[in-house]
């Protein structure tokens, strides 16, 4: 056989990471009940929000932080779609290889371990997007969702939700890869589940939170995953903030991957010195 | 084509907490070896000896404390990525397969890891799932897999990009005979076929035997043994038994020439005798205990791994043929 490692051009880059996606969207698809149960959830947290968020609306005098009933409700539709697709608990199955040494097997592929688990990761979330957020808006739709003013919300909120996913992804990695050095990841997993859902918007919008939060929310890459597409995508802002939430999203994401990179070098390097 | 695998010296400590007392484990000691482009190579040595440490050193998961390792040339942690291209490697404790996809997949994105084109994905892979008798479970998520057809998979994973150097741990862990028997016939195939290095860690004498032309054995970090299997086994001593079935009851035959008697079994219906392999043949033996007895059946039980090592072991280090 020819010498192998000829022709890793651009075109063998683009095939392995088109076949690490399409395997991550095939191996969510293998899950249906999770699916199913997903959607259950989704629908019966979404008519909880329904009702304590028109009830917000309603008492502070039909809109509040920007918010009408129509605005509202896209929200809520929007934001519980997204949910299958976005990990915003912090688990990966980079912890688990990490923690019981299968990352072994990861460095003795020639390839980027850190882009090959992210494309996985971000190939389950696009199956989950798929089959969560259509029955999501179909509900918000027939309850009666906002539409955006202009039409550009639509390619720049799907571009701004692939962002959204793939930085949560991205994120999410970084809780794993802390596990070349921490024996056990789940205390810090658990402190960033518990911050991240409620930061990036999954229970209330950002901007209803008080100014300090809101501030403190703005710190952290939380509201880039959830409450910036939701914004772009729920008529919420005009072009030129959707433009600004997209620039957001792409420095979060630019900086999280890096360090990211830092991170998995750092730790092959811990691992080579210290042993595995 | 140069040298396969080279190593000098090569050493490697690790640090070991115990409470709070340190305690430094020299876990690889200036071990030295080279290893040449079709050879078969059987590492061997109890556990905890080194050679898994030995194996993450070749590949580039961990750096030597001292000492200088080329592997195919290149040197294993700053060159790991042009390694992997060119080294197949298979952790039988660890899967390199996809979990929850059917088997194909893995051998699809395996390919495209790899940039094989797609001709040679296609012809590699058939040859593969034929040789390996693959075809009946392909389309199977591989957690549904026995442990037999997983680690076939395994090896097949591991040689997909046809890799010049094959570093197999332990490959038949845990398997019946049969899936051992064909495994073996596979490798010694693709060893003729493509002119692979093989190098593989084992327990089982069976493997060194039908696999490799070349032994090493390794005691403590340390080199004790290097040399072909026949040579292994007269160095250590160790001792074949010829264990008899005799037609009628007969007294302890503790009397034959060049054989120690071990056991009796039945009022001595069966009775096994040891031999040293270099001192006399199992004919002999079998031959003198003819004169004395009627032999119904018969069969020769070689020294197994274990106890050649720990025989090897018991010599001291640095015993060279």
């Amino acid at each position: 056989m020819a010498e192998p490692g000829v022709g890793f051009g651009p075109r063998a880059t683009a095939r392995v990471y088109w076949r690490l996606l399409r395997a991550g969207f095939r191996r969510q698809s293998a899950y249906r009940a999770a699916m199913l149960g997903g959607l259950a959830a989704n629908t019966a947290f979404g008519l909880l929000k329904v009702a304590v968020l028109f009830a917000t609306v309603r008492a502070a005098g039909g809109e509040v932080a920007g918010y009408d009933v129509g605005q509202m409700n896209a929200y809520i539709w929007i934001s519980q779609g997204l949910l299958g697709a976005l990990n915003l608990n912090g688990r990966s199955e980079m912890a688990t290889r990490v923690k019981d040494g299968s990352v072994v097997v990861d460095f003795l592929r020639p390839l980027d371990v850190q882009a090959a688990e992210i494309t996985i990761e971000v190939g389950r979330a696009l199956f989950a997007l798929i089959s969560r957020a259509i029955p999501m808006l179909a509900i918000g739709a027939a309850i009666g969702m906002a539409l955006p003013a202009s039409a550009a919300a639509f390619p720049l909120g799907a571009l701004s939700i692939v962002l959204g996913i793939v930085l949560s992804v991205a994120s999410a990695y970084l809780v794993g890869v802390a596990g070349f050095w921490l024996v056990e990841t789940r205390g810090i997993q658990i402190c960033y589940m518990v911050m991240s859902g409620f930061l990036a918007g999954m229970f209330v919008p950002v901007a209803l939170f008080p100014p300090f939060l809101r501030i403190l929310a703005q710190a952290t890459p939380f509201p880039a995953m959830m409450m910036y597409p939701v914004d772009v995508l729920g008529g919420h802002t005009d072009v030129a903030g959707m433009c600004g939430r997209l620039a957001a999203q792409v420095a979060w994401l630019a900086g999280i991957a890096a360090l990211g990179q830092v991170l998995t070098r750092a730790g092959r390097r811990h691992l080579e010195v210290q042993g595995g | 084509m140069s040298t396969i695998i080279e190593t000098v010296g090569l050493t490697r400590r690790f640090t070991v907490r115990e409470g709070l007392r340190r305690r430094v484990l020299t876990a690889v000691d200036e071990l030295s070896v080279r290893i040449e482009p079709g050879e078969a190579v059987g590492y061997i040595g109890a556990n905890g000896a080194g050679k898994s440490t030995t194996i993450k050193m070749l590949t580039g998961i961990l750096v030597p404390t001292s000492g200088t390792v080329t592997t195919c040339g290149l040197r294993p942690v700053a060159d790991r990525r042009r390694i992997a291209r060119q080294v197949g490697v298979v952790f039988g404790q660890r899967s390199q397969l996809w979990w929850d996809l059917p088997l194909r997949e893995s051998f699809r994105i395996l390919a495209a890891i790899h940039a094989l084109p797609g001709d040679v994905e296609r012809a590699r892979t058939a040859e593969l799932v034929e040789r390996l008798d693959m075809a009946e479970f392909l389309t199977v998520p591989v957690r549904q897999l026995s442990l037999g057809q997983r680690m076939r998979a395994e090896i097949a994973a591991a040689l997909l990009h046809a890799p010049r150097l094959i570093i197999l741990d332990e490959p038949t862990i845990g398997l019946d005979v049969l899936s051992k028997q064909r495994l073996r016939e596979f490798l010694v195939e693709q060893r003729r076929s493509h002119g692979t290095t093989l190098l593989l860690t084992t327990h089982d004498m069976g493997d060194v035997e039908r696999l490799c032309d070349r032994v090493l054995v390794i005691d403590h970090g340390r080199l004790v043994y290097d040399g072909d299997l026949a040579g292994l086994a007269r160095a250590s001593g160790a001792e074949r038994v010829l264990a008899v079935v005799l037609a009628e009851p007969t007294p302890d035959l503790t009397d034959i020439p060049g054989a120690r008697h071990l056991a009796s079994e039945i009022r001595g219906l069966r009775q096994r005798l040891a031999f040293d392999a270099q001192a006399s043949t199992a004919a002999q033996v079998f031959a003198a205990v003819a004169q004395r007895a009627e032999v119904l059946d018969f069969t020769v039980e070689e020294p197994d791994i274990e106890d050649v090592v720990r025989r090897i072991y018991a010599r001291g280090p640095q015993y060279h043929l």
